[in-house]
């Protein structure tokens, strides 16, 4: 009987070992990417945000209507100019599969700054920095300047563009960002 | 029959002694030293409270201890993000001043893997300083000694809390030395590629709430050719020997 039961001791110990190996503690939820290849060179990528269904956090001075409405942002705290949001991104199929900031600030001191971060917790993270001009068409573009994970070994750029709502409606401040990624392995050529 | 009950007290205190091995590993040790510690570059020390109240902002999926802030904040329920926790906070130098705001995104890894002592989330700080610029913190954080430590003793705690003193190094890659990835983006951070940790301190946690009393800290790594333009004094901590 005693044998048994030391049988049983190394039997438990090792079904618990074994299921802690084989059966993964986190399982982050997975969207299949939608990307397609560029004839240049490289992968390009769209993401969404829909506004202000999506709007997680706006904060700035002296804001009169904050995301969320009870939100206590430290008026005058942070010199110059802030403005903070926070977003949960969408791709094509309109499926949240991250979250991200978009922060744009001009100090005292320093120039206008416009600046992303993408975060797909299946994926890793993507910052990239705008050019605060506008081009033409209601675009900015940017590069992405650093990656983790899966963007860790890619460069390449992005550009925003804020669609308005179709006219009529009535809510004006209405509309989407449309996030397009473009991004190639560090060593390959995009053109 | 006798047999049968055998088998079945070993096996539930075989699994009982695997799992109590596993939580209390020897081999996991605690590590609080960085070598960024011991770096003779400059060190640039941001200081936050590890107390989800005090933030601007967090979120998460609704269904932690921790509840999101302000009310009213969106919840990220939907399923590629519930493991995700997003905080929005002031980020403080060493005379307790407000130096900028940092936005961290922090995910449980699917790299996780409890056996080995590791509990894995991938985060990245996004930190911007007025007047002075922004930069990225990439890591992967071991937040298993945080739970062994502290989390596991409130749940079992008749108080459902932990207090005592409890000081660890979060980070733990992707640098080769532990330490996390730092990219500048703009200002006089703009040319930055450096290293930093982030280390929390924490004193009391309620099972309810989570951290009650916690401060965290992001102590990033200067180089010399960066440092060089003027920091102001106070937040750049030192230059050790």
């Amino acid at each position: 009987m005693f044998k048994t039961f030391v049988v049983g001791l190394l039997l438990g110990a090792a079904a618990v070992g074994g299921v802690l190996y084989a059966v993964p503690v986190v399982n982050q939820h997975r969207e299949a990417s939608i990307i397609s290849v560029r004839t240049n060179g490289g992968n390009a990528e769209a993401f969404y945000v829909n506004i202000p269904m999506d709007r997680i956090l706006l904060g700035a001075d002296g804001l009169a209507s904050p995301v969320p409405p009870d939100l206590a942002w430290p008026d005058g705290m942070l010199s110059g100019e802030l403005n903070t949001e926070l977003f949960k991104l969408r791709n094509a199929r309109d499926a949240v599969v991250g979250v991200a900031s978009r922060i744009a600030a001009r100090g005292p001191d320093q120039d206008a700054i416009i600046e992303w971060v993408l975060h797909v917790p299946a994926r890793g993270s993507a910052y990239v920095t705008m050019q605060p001009e506008a081009l033409e068409g209601g675009y900015r573009s940017g590069v992405l300047r650093h990656g983790t994970r899966e963007f860790q070994s890619l460069s390449g750029s992005m550009t925003e563009r804020w669609v308005a709502q179709e006219a009529g409606d009535d809510s004006p401040g209405d509309g989407r960002i449309e996030l397009e990624v473009a991004f190639v392995a560090i060593g390959g050529a995009e053109e | 029959m006798k047999y049968l009950l055998a088998l079945l007290a070993g096996l539930l205190l075989g699994a009982a002694a695997a799992a109590a091995f596993i939580v209390f590993n020897p081999l996991v040790s605690s590590s609080s030293l960085s070598p960024i510690e011991v770096s003779r570059n400059e060190l640039l020390v941001l200081n936050y409270s590890g107390v989800a109240e005090d933030a601007l902002a967090h979120t998460n999926n609704g269904e932690s201890s921790i509840n999101p802030q302000p009310s009213r904040v969106q919840q990220l329920w939907e399923p590629a993000v519930r493991q995700t926790d997003v905080t929005v906070t002031l980020l403080s130098g060493s005379r307790n001043e407000t130096v900028g705001l940092g936005i961290k995104f922090a995910s449980w890894s699917e790299s996780t893997q409890l056996l080995s002592g590791e509990a894995v989330v991938d985060s990245l700080w996004y930190v911007y300083m007025p007047g002075r610029g922004s930069l990225v913190v990439g890591q992967r954080e071991n937040r298993f000694q945080y739970l062994r430590d502290i989390v596991l003793p409130a749940h079992w705690s008749s108080s459902n809390s932990w207090k005592g003193q409890w000081r660890g190094n979060l980070t733990f890659g992707p640098g080769s030395l532990g330490t996390g990835v730092v990219v500048g983006g703009s200002g006089e951070f703009a040319e930055l590629d450096s290293a930093a940790i982030e280390t929390l301190t924490a004193r009391a946690y309620s099972a309810e709430n989570g951290p009650v009393a916690a401060e965290g800290q992001l102590t990033i790594e200067i180089p010399a050719a960066v440092s060089a333009d003027s920091f102001e004094e106070g937040v750049v901590a030192g230059d050790t020997p």
